[in-house]
């Protein structure tokens, strides 16, 4: 009996996300006493296997198939669905990324499973592992536990391990042939839309808006601020589905991944979508009318207030402060 | 052409929660609702592809308790063809393997060539009903559809997928098919009056299901405020100008900014 974590990649190259998997997997190990194998989904003889070999790990499977060369949901089902029976996995692990989040309850589905998805932790009482999820856009945590009997299906939200921290050591790697049946789907290459004209991974300081700033012409009152502040501008994913900034604005789990020193929320909750995208500031500065609001959790100073009564001071006492 | 759109009843977005006197859920006496923001777009991207093809079938579909009838009134009045209510008193206690088998025996006689859904509920947000119920229907799945090349549709359809950082990929899905829609695939349309008085003549099927025992469900033990992994400084006790003079204070003396 094992743990299986799921090793996510495109063209052999690594999905750094996995390697939180793999802290995450080898903590579970700790506390269960089963051993770890990584799984690689693959066409060839890939790679990467020997690079994930240099973990603590008990084996490193390349699940291979001709097919899985380029993801498809139903290519992923198959293979993952065999190696699970030929392992006789107690626990799989993987990192809540896109792609998990597209095949992974399919997979569990096939075992009359579902997923226990998007944890941030896990607490250890007694042998019996309890999972903590992030409900309610982040508003409320939920400690869920699992029934019935293995295979156990979890998925850790970003940032929730640390991948630097996944234990080394060194892997035995084995290539095991799975069947795929037909794919249903056929997909194409992978592309990026219009190159991010403004990359704000650069930034020093960010400037955020999102719902609370209500229209396209507020959004001046955010500018204003951020000229001021000589920050870049950026939204929540609202404002750049309602074009009032262009989508390269965008922080969050579909968007950039920033890290600037200062990072000011302006009428943003903090759903888990945006906040995975920033939450690693040096600084955070949230402003929102909602004293509830989850941003407040994640931030360093807060002001519960109107942000259209908060930002023309901050401006104005800014301008004077740099003068 | 039928496409089938699920939407589900949430706690509205600005709602203040209570947490509920078990501490398994929120308290839903007295909560005001929305429809699932994703599962609005779901709806519209239905409404378009039926525009587009011209003909087709839009049937609305909810799991929820009786309050949840006005979700699919709100969509009939928008343009969806009839409704169809799985009458479930108290939904947040299913897991999501449950919701989906209870639908799948709800919708499966519908022979539906498409099945859309949001991408994830903003209340549990298991975002996995929609993959397990494709796979209990047999029928192939995508997620976090982001667009659709309505000019493709015939025996399969051409759809984009949104991957992570800014990536994304068309696939071509054999019909039927299931997809999970994300939030701003296109701008929604708001009901008109004739909309509204057109919808009070369409049908709503209720239905009320067996829901079966599941062995293998994600039991919600707890649910309370999320543990603060930081010391927050709240500035101005709720004096929005005294919080900015306090905060370019702060900027100033801590931050360093200024």
């Amino acid at each position: 009996m094992s743990i299986l974590v799921f090793i996510e990649h495109k063209d052999c190259v690594l999905n750094k996300a996995s390697l939180e998997a793999v802290a995450a997997a080898q903590s579970i190990a700790k506390d269960t006493g089963l051993k770890v194998t990584a799984v690689i989904p693959c066409s060839k003889d890939c790679s990467l296997a020997q690079e994930i070999s240099q973990y603590n790990l008990d084996k490193v499977i390349v699940a291979k198939n001709d097919k899985l060369n380029i993801y498809t949901p139903d290519g992923y089902a198959d293979a993952w669905e065999q190696i699970i029976k030929q392992t006789n996995a107690q626990y799989v692990v993987m990192a809540h990324t896109y792609q998990v989040r597209d095949f992974a309850p399919k997979v569990a589905a096939r075992f009359g499973k579902e997923i226990v998805g998007d944890c941030i932790r896990y607490t250890n009482n007694g042998g019996k592992l309890t999972f903590t999820r992030r409900i309610f856009l982040g508003k409320l945590d939920a400690d869920v536990t699992i029934e019935g009997g293995a295979p156990y299906f979890v998925t850790f939200q970003s940032g929730s391990f640390r991948g630097d921290n996944a234990e080394k050591g060194s892997a035995q790697t084995e290539t095991v042939e799975v069947d795929v049946k037909e794919l249903r789907m056929t997909p194409e290459e992978p592309f990026q839309e219009a190159k991010a004209s403004v990359d704000l991974t650069k930034s020093g300081i960010i400037v955020a808006v999102g719902r609370g700033i209500k229209s396209q012409e507020n959004i001046a009152v955010a500018q204003a601020l951020a000229d001021a502040l000589g920050a870049d501008l950026a939204a929540s994913r609202p404002i750049c589905d309602a074009e009032w900034l262009p989508i390269d604005r965008q922080i969050g789990s579909s968007g950039q991944t920033v890290a600037p020193k200062v990072y000011i929320a302006l009428g943003i909750s903090g759903a888990i979508q945006h906040t995975v995208g920033m939450k690693n500031a040096g600084t955070i500065v949230a402003v929102n009318k909602d004293a509830e609001a989850p941003i407040f959790d994640i931030a360093d100073y807060g002001i519960v207030g109107d942000l259209f009564e908060v930002v023309p001071t901050l401006v104005e006492e800014i301008k004077k402060a740099k003068s | 052409m039928k496409i089938i759109v699920l939407m589900k009843q949430v706690a509205n977005k600005d709602a203040i929660l209570r947490i509920g006197k078990d501490e398994k859920w929120i308290d839903e006496s007295d909560i005001s609702h929305q429809t699932n923001e994703s599962d609005g777009y779901a709806l519209e991207e239905a409404l378009r592809l039926k525009e587009a093809k011209g003909e087709g079938e839009v049937i609305v579909c909810t799991l929820g308790a009786a309050s949840a009838k006005t979700v699919l009134k709100d969509a009939l009045a928008r343009g969806a063809d009839r409704g169809i209510h799985i009458i479930v008193n108290e939904p947040n206690k299913l897991s999501p393997f449950q919701i989906a088998k209870t639908i799948a025996d709800a919708i499966g006689e519908e022979s539906a060539d498409l099945i859309f859904t949001g991408l994830q509920s903003d209340d549990a947000s298991y975002g996995q009903t929609g993959v397990i119920l494709a796979e209990l229907l047999g029928i192939p799945h995508a997620t976090i559809v982001i667009d659709l090349d309505r000019s493709s549709l015939g025996e399969s359809l051409r759809l984009k997928r949104e991957l992570e950082s800014g990536w994304y990929q068309w696939f071509t899905y054999k019909l039927p098919a299931l997809l999970t829609i994300q939030s701003g695939i296109s701008q929604i349309r708001y009901a008109s009056l004739k909309g509204i008085m057109a919808a009070k003549k369409k049908e709503i099927r209720d239905v009320t299901p067996g829901v079966e025992d599941y062995a293998s469900a994600q039991k919600i033990e707890k649910v309370y405020l999320p543990l603060k992994t930081k010391q927050t400084q709240m500035l101005g006790d709720g004096d929005a100008k005294k919080g900015a003079l306090e905060l370019v204070e702060k900027l100033k003396t801590e931050v360093r900014v200024l």
